[in-house]
């Protein structure tokens, strides 16, 4: 399963039509202790790098940006008791959504692992 | 130490109410009463005056401990001026607005008034209303104003343009005012960029708000010409006056463009900041936008009787229920006529010598990322102790430990470990050759055992809290 | 240099600093700031000691007049404040300090306001309170903002009973959003039901009642409740916090915002302010409450301890995003409620809100007796109650204002076809006495 980031530092983990999203390693770390995900609505259509939902520290909040256009079909409901898993595992049991790809073709405007982890460099 | 709560013994009391004298009314239906008593503290009068007095001796605070909190203007808060606000105590807000109640209420209209003069004047603006409550309070109303002020020349208008040194409170105030932030990066020289600012102008734009002498400390030296591009827009121009402090006497605000302005009374003009609150921010205006101003107006007629205009079609309506924070008004006002013309030009300059003696002191050993004669407050950067893993909150805690409130820090945003220091006027060359002494210390600290300052602070009844738990539980009331 | 106690230097010292700096005068630091921008005038009086200074306070403080008899509340009332409040709050410790942002130094605000927040939570009947508003009229503006976020609607629906003042603000903040305020005339001095059902639907994010009103009286919203919540929306009590000694509370009611002012736990009346603003909420809301919360943690050798908490909610952090603009609050005077509240007390606060209605249903009852003079009658009342002459009431309040009695407010100005109509407060303060006073005044005046 190929993993793609974008500039907001949200990964998206696409497989058979339906993307999982979250925080990068790097955003979570920066963050610090992750206290609040406020998760998106289900069923909600969401456009390319619209606000999805949003993530909150002790002394930050930056919102999450949906790195697909498409439907959200499921959520992380495990995060509103427990946000450090955020902290823990971000680019895994940390994922905040599950999104039904509506047009494949924007994973184009996404950067591999390799191109993020040169991006990442640049700041 | 415990909560009241956890002192509380049921049937105790803490006073005792005066015995009735009329007939026992009878009852309410069942329906309107609510079920059990509300679970208020049981103590004694004793048990209550300790408690507090201990919970006070957990405090830093201006009369015990130097607090050189940046942005914040922490100056000595004379003792006459409680005096003075006791005097006041009596007067029911309502009287004024009962008809002709104005008669009965000359001396605390008239008060008022020649506040609202004498803040004109200090700030070159024309005419100030005193009802807003705080210094955010003050910008959303100036916002508003401004919103008026458009919407009666029949534009709409987006947007309200902020410097990123700009106070949380700036974008905040014209969000809830209805606009869309435009934020305006800083330039190498410590001053919004001038050039961004030009491409970010446009005639959407409503307003300009901008802080001068601004966060770094510093005095914009394009302000005119920011304002004039601003005006070429019909955008107007607001003061945050949270820096005034710096400037009185020396430059008014209304003479350099600005078109708006707050003022916080507890900052500039001497009212203590009570823990958290409450300050009073009002507004001044220049003559455009005296047909907006908030109702009721006071106005003093050709006998030099004051009034209330409470019906004006084109105010923006009432801000808060009555007058403002009246009290803080007196302190205010007393504070300006005790120290009149020649004081207030005093206090602004020894406020930025005060700073500027600080920064030179303490630049040796700290970080200054924008490095010029500065004006009531200096921002230093502890970039070059990060590198032995210490960070401005640990100076901070530092600075606890050897009896010093620590200096505004992570502030300005734009600053990396920003440490903010405002030392005010009121401090004597002692207190700051000795903090200077103490800040000098903590940099050769991080130099000789950064662990040292990791830990501190050692000597407070409790030492690091854990936030993140606070934040993650949630738990902001007593529950037993 | 009357005021150099409050600048210390000496001419010496500020030499000294001045050479240390490398500039050699204190103008020469204000050279950045261009000569075109100096000030031309600056015509503030000369100084005075401080003595002169009292003088001078005095003396305008003498130009109002002092000795009034107060039958009138509108949002602030003249109740007993314990001598404990000025004197605890008086301690400079408290005063002197600021927002508590470095909480090992800060305990003492700290724990002061959690036990104000806990104080308003057990009042209100609610979960969660912030740690002070500005005012009870900015307190239900901000609850008409937090209900907007939440329910992401737009429409804004106020009961005409509510203060006056207090719809005004509302309107003040919500004048350049794209909201809109619906207002319901108050019938019989009560909220419309039939007219609110009719407006109630899938677009209001809040309702916003008073209790008691500004007529005076009591009204149970707890059916209210229910059917603001059927409708999606929220619905926001304001309520004056001595009467929660006796009546139901919002929590009670199925309230999910409660507000009011906190004037009259132990603040005076100072013509207006400070008093605080107070707001709770039910705990879901609570990231979208306005303003400073405190909560509970531990320090790492697990003390107990308090700090600012949910932060990220606010402007500091959050900027245009941020819950409000609020930052600065009304702290100390909350302080002051909450030593007030813990002196009185548990059954203080009952006591004192019998006490109210006690010496208001007295005054009511000799009042109506007065020829002519009727009461409203459509809903029991707490300290306030409606009044209806056979005169215009502005005329005759103005009269009496002369004899040293406020007698009330007249709801002429407020509220259609109501020039007969106005509104007396009686508190505890008032003496048997006094309201035999103001009966034997407005029956004069009636006479006339």
């Amino acid at each position: 399963m190929s993993i793609y980031f974008t500039k907001e530092h949200e990964w998206v983990k696409v497989k058979e039509g339906i993307c999982a999203v979250g925080i990068s390693e790097h955003a979570a770390h920066e963050l610090g202790d992750v206290t609040f995900v406020e998760l998106p609505q289900l069923g909600k259509q969401v456009k390319q790098f619209e606000v999805l939902g949003s993530i909150e520290s002790v002394k930050a909040a930056s919102d999450i940006y949906a790195p697909l256009s498409g439907k959200v079909v499921k959520v992380n409901e495990a995060l509103n008791d427990a946000p450090e898993i955020v902290n823990e595992s971000a680019e895994d049991a940390g994922w905040m959504a599950w999104i039904e790809i509506a047009d494949e073709s924007e994973l184009k405007s996404l950067m591999t692992r390799e191109q993020y982890d040169e991006f990442l460099k640049t700041l | 130490m415990q909560l009241i709560y956890e002192k509380s013994i049921p049937g105790r009391k803490g006073v005792k109410l005066p015995a009735s004298d009329v007939p026992t009314a009878a009852p309410l239906p069942e329906n309107l009463l609510r079920g059990e008593k509300a679970g208020l503290a049981e103590v004694s009068e004793m048990d209550l005056v300790r408690h507090f007095t201990n919970l006070s001796r957990r405090n830093f605070s201006v009369d015990t401990n130097f607090y050189p909190l940046g942005s914040c203007t922490m100056k000595y808060n004379a003792k006459v001026l409680e005096n003075a606000a006791a005097l006041f105590a009596p007067f029911h807000p309502m009287t004024a607005l009962l008809p002709q109640g104005n008669d009965f209420c000359q001396g605390t209209l008239g008060m008022l008034y020649d506040l609202g003069q004498m803040l004109a004047d200090i700030t070159g603006m024309d005419e100030v209303t005193t009802q807003p409550l705080a210094g955010a309070h003050g910008e959303m109303t100036g916002i508003m104003l401004i919103a008026a002020y458009h919407k009666a020349k029949g534009n709409r208008k987006r947007y309200v343009l902020v410097p990123d040194s700009s106070h949380g409170t700036n974008p905040a105030s014209a969000a809830m005012a209805g606009y869309e932030i435009i934020t305006v990066p800083t330039a190498p020289y410590g001053d919004m960029d001038i050039e961004l600012f030009k491409k970010a102008m446009n005639d959407e734009v409503a307003a300009v708000m901008m802080t001068c002498p601004n966060t770094l400390g510093l005095f914009n030296p394009h302000i005119k010409e920011i304002s004039d591009i601003a005006h070429s827009h019909d955008a107007l121009m607001y003061y945050d006056g949270a820096n005034l402090n710096a400037i009185m006497g020396k430059v008014k605000p209304g003479d350099i463009g600005f078109d708006v302005i707050h003022v916080n009374l507890h900052k500039t003009f001497g009212t203590p900041h009570g823990g958290g609150g409450p300050g009073a921010g009002p507004v001044g205006v220049k003559k455009g936008l005296i047909p907006f101003l908030p109702c009721p107006r006071i106005v003093m007629d050709d006998d030099g009787r004051f009034g209330l205009e409470t019906a004006n079609p084109g105010s923006i309506g009432r801000t808060a229920s009555f007058f403002g924070n009246f009290g803080v008004m007196v302190k205010a006002y007393a504070y300006i006529i005790m120290l009149g013309r020649e004081g207030l030009i005093r206090a602004s300059e020894q406020a930025v010598l005060n700073a500027n003696y600080i920064k030179e002191k303490l630049k040796p050993w700290y970080d200054v990322p924008y490095d010029m004669t500065c004006m009531h407050e200096c921002v230093f950067s502890a970039s070059r102790q990060l590198k032995q893993g210490v960070h401005a909150i640990d100076i901070a805690k530092y600075l606890i430990d050897r009896g010093y409130h620590p200096p505004t820090v992570y502030f300005p945003l734009i600053v990396k470990e920003a440490i903010m220091i405002e030392p005010t006027e009121t401090e004597s060359k002692a207190t700051l050759d000795a903090f200077i002494e103490v800040m000098i210390e903590a940099a050769k600290t991080a130099e000789s055992n950064p662990q040292a300052l990791l830990e501190a602070p050692l000597t407070m009844p409790i030492g690091r809290l854990d936030e993140t738990k606070a934040a993650r539980e949630q738990n902001v009331c007593c529950l037993v | 240099m009357n005021d150099s106690h409050y600048c210390p230097h000496t001419p010496a010292e500020i030499k000294e600093m001045l050479s240390a700096i490398g500039v050699s005068s204190v103008e020469e630091l204000f050279s950045p700031i261009p000569a075109e921008l100096r000030a031309k005038t600056f015509n503030i009086p000369p100084g005075m000691s401080e003595f002169e200074t009292l003088a001078r306070m005095r003396s305008i403080a003498a130009e109002n007049s002092g000795a009034m008899l107060n039958f009138i509340g509108g949002g602030f009332y003249d109740h007993v404040i314990p001598a404990v409040v000025d004197h605890l709050s008086g301690r400079a410790e408290f005063y002197t300090a600021y927002t508590p942002y470095q909480p090992e130094c800060s305990q003492g605000t700290l724990q002061a306001l959690f036990e104000y927040q806990t104080a308003i939570c057990r009042l209100t009947g609610l979960d969660v309170s912030n740690a002070s508003l500005y005012d009870g009229a900015t307190a239900c503006a901000e609850a008409a903002m937090m209900a907007l976020r939440v329910t992401g609607r737009n429409r804004i629906v106020v009961d005409g009973c509510v203060n006056p003042f207090s719809r005004q603000v509302l309107k003040t903040y919500l004048f350049n959003l794209d909201v809109e305020v619906v207002e319901i005339a108050p019938l019989d001095g009560l909220l419309n039901r039939a007219e609110l059902a009719g407006v109630l639907d899938d677009g209001v994010a809040a309702v916003i009642v008073q209790n008691p009103n500004f007529m005076g009286c009591v009204e149970d919203f707890t059916s209210l409740a229910e059917e603001v919540h059927a409708a999606g929306a929220l619905l926001v009590a304001s309520v004056y916090p001595i009467s929660l000694g006796l009546l139901k509370s919002p929590g009670e009611m199925g309230a999910d915002i409660a507000v009011g002012d906190g004037q009259s736990l132990g603040n005076p009346l100072s013509f207006g302010g400070p008093s605080f603003g107070f707001i709770a909420a039910k705990k879901t809301y609570i990231r979208n409450m306005p303003g400073r919360i405190i909560g509970e943690t531990v320090d790492k050798e697990g003390r107990r301890g308090f700090v600012l908490t949910l932060q990220a909610r606010e402007q500091h952090i959050k900027r245009h995003k941020a819950t409000s603009n609020i930052c600065s609050n009304q702290g100390l005077y909350a302080l002051r409620g909450l030593i007030f509240l813990s002196s009185v007390g548990r059954e203080g606060l009952a006591e004192m809100a019998r006490l109210n209605r006690d010496k208001a249903e007295y005054a009511k009852e000799r009042l109506a007796g007065i020829p002519g003079v009727t009461v409203l009658q459509s809903a029991p009342t707490f300290n306030e109650f409606t009044l209806f002459l056979p005169k215009p009431a502005e005329e005759v309040v103005a009269g009496l204002l002369r004899n040293g009695v406020a007698a009330g407010v007249p709801l002429g100005g407020y509220y259609q076809d109501s020039a007969n109509a106005m509104v007396v407060t009686v508190t505890e303060k008032r003496t048997r006495k006094e309201i035999d006073q103001l009966v034997k005044e407005l029956e004069a005046a009636l006479c006339n």
